[in-house]
């Protein structure tokens, strides 16, 4: 009996987290199948854009312009070791835009974005104000998440752009001003050798981990607990869950993309 | 008419409704006293859907409120949340015209507005908190502003979950004589939760009592007071000592 208490408790965990996996599944799938069925309420999307967007456009630039600069010193030192500094623009370049714009900006957005929305939902849950709607004959979902989810996933990929272009003028002042590298030849090594698909594929990353936070955000905020610890708790799951999934999205994009 | 049969709800061990017989008609005025915690909250939500019963029917009109078209159904009702559930993010007058404004009671904003503010009047509320954002206002105020939400698109079955709880007694007065109003010339039909027996008095056309997660008692409000049923006696006149413990 206590041999198997282990077994069993582990088999719990498992069989809590494939509940889970499959939850979250259905919930996404419902967000998307109300995105394009009506009522569909553009001052909401509007509202969610100016939060997710506009207003974490500090936060990812500034996330963007030191992560640019440190990559800079990086790659000088590092590339001193084989005499290839001179390949300091372009792999920032392609760095920046592959994988730490989209990666560094999603995580920001995480930290800033999937926490406010859990905790306003999983207020809203907790004051029954999501009752509320529903008597008013709205429907939370549509009401609450889609606009959201539609937000982030269309503003995030925007963030990442801005992102990808002050890490790479990050990477140009280091480079230009601390290592001296001249201004007109670093800017057309950037160019060069960066191909379209290294951008493209860093804001089709944007839009998963977009999707990824305000789904979490969203989720996590409607299945709050009861009371003040409930709402707590949730904002924290919903900041981990979408971190890690947006590690893991990110590998299997890459995977995608980049192998073949 | 709303009529509930056996209905049944736990929460994990909690077994807060256990076989719940209850008949409202239409046009009439139910009031639901007992214990806070005897789970009056739980029953209005499981006629609205917003908690379903773990056994036991629900019917409105004869039709099971559970396979019911959602949309319509609602479309029906008015709700004042025990705690207002007032939506922060946006002022009082949207909030209380929030059906006003989306879907298909859809009106022009003026439209709206108006009605929205002629509402808050009905409940004591003048138009200068119309434009105020719900945290700036007091307990009181707020829930008179989801009262006034709960009847802003004229609904014909309204739940009031203690309406009175925090207002003074004039306020109080002035609310009671709104919810009877909303019922004798209206024609809605009522179902409301309180404590406070002038309320009960003022408002029902029958009174029921929710013990232990059963209907204790049920009657016109007349025979109210002359029942000889210990649990009544002791609610209505509020005694510490009697069949219901105090320790809950
Ligand atoms: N969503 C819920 N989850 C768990 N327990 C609940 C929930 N809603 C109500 N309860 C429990 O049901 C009981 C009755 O609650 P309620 O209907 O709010 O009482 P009241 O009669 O004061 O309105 C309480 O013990 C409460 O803790
Ligand atoms: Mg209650």
């Amino acid at each position: 009996m206590s041999l198997l208490r282990p077994v069993a408790a582990l088999g719990r965990a498992t069989l809590g987290a494939l509940a889970s996996i499959g939850r979250i599944a259905l919930f996404a799938g419902a967000v998307i199948g109300h995105l394009f069925r009506p009522p569909f309420y553009p001052r909401e999307v509007l509202h969610a854009l100016m939060q997710i967007g506009w207003f974490s456009l500090p936060v990812v630039g500034m996330t963007a312009l030191f992560t640019g600069g440190a990559l800079a010193l990086q790659i000088y030192s590092g590339g001193a070791r084989f005499s290839a500094e001179a390949v300091v623009p372009s792999i920032v370049a392609i760095g920046m835009v592959r994988e730490l714009g989209p990666v560094l900006g999603g995580l920001m957005v995480a930290a800033r974005v999937a926490s406010s929305i859990a905790a306003e939902i999983g207020t809203m849950k907790v004051t029954e104000q999501i009752d509320a709607l529903v008597t008013l004959s709205t429907n939370p979902l549509k009401y609450l998440a889609v606009p959201r989810v539609l937000a982030a996933t269309l503003a995030v990929p925007v963030l990442v752009a801005v992102g990808d272009a002050i890490g790479i003028a990050g990477g140009w002042l280091v480079g230009v001003y601390r290592l001296d590298f001249n201004s007109t030849t670093y800017l057309k090594n950037t160019v060069d050798f960066l191909e379209f698909w290294d951008v493209g594929s860093g804001l089709v990353k944007g839009a998963a981990f977009g999707f990824i936070v305000a789904l979490m955000g969203c989720y996590h905020g409607m299945n709050s607990g009861r009371g003040a610890q409930g709402v707590g708790r949730a904002t924290k799951t919903a900041v981990v869950s979408a971190s890690v999934l947006i590690f893991a999205a990110n590998y299997l994009l890459t995977e995608i993309f980049f192998t073949s | 008419m709303i009529e509930l049969v056996g209905v049944h709800k736990s929460f994990g061990s909690n077994e807060v409704l256990r076989g719940i017989d209850l008949r409202v008609e239409s046009g009439t005025s139910m009031v639901i006293i007992g214990g806070s915690g005897t789970g009056k909250s739980v029953l209005l939500k499981c006629v609205l859907g917003l908690v379903h019963p773990d056994r036991g029917r629900i019917l409105l009109d004869n039709e099971d409120v559970e396979t019911a078209e959602r949309d319509a159904f609602l479309a029906r009702f008015g709700m004042l949340f025990q705690g207002g559930a007032l939506f922060d993010s946006m002022p009082v007058w949207e909030n209380v015209a929030f059906r006003l404004l989306r879907g298909a009671t859809k009106r022009p904003k003026d439209e709206a507005r108006a009605i929205a503010i002629d509402k808050l009047r009905r409940v004591g509320l003048g138009p200068q908190v119309a434009d105020q954002f719900p945290a700036e206002l007091s307990g009181g105020m707020q829930k008179r502003v989801s009262l006034a939400r709960a009847i802003a698109a004229d609904p014909e079955i309204i739940f009031f979950d203690e309406p009175t709880t925090g207002l003074d007694p004039i306020m109080s007065g002035v609310i009671n004589d709104l919810i009877r109003e909303i019922v004798t010339e209206m024609g809605a039909t009522a179902m409301t939760i309180t404590h406070d027996m002038t309320s009960v008095r003022a408002i029902a056309d029958n009174v029921a009592m929710l013990h232990r997660g059963k209907i204790r008692w049920c009657g016109p409000v007349s025979e109210m007071d002359a029942t000889l049923d210990p649990y009544v006696q002791q609610f209505i006149h509020g005694r510490a000592e009697g069949p219901i413990e105090a320790l809950r």
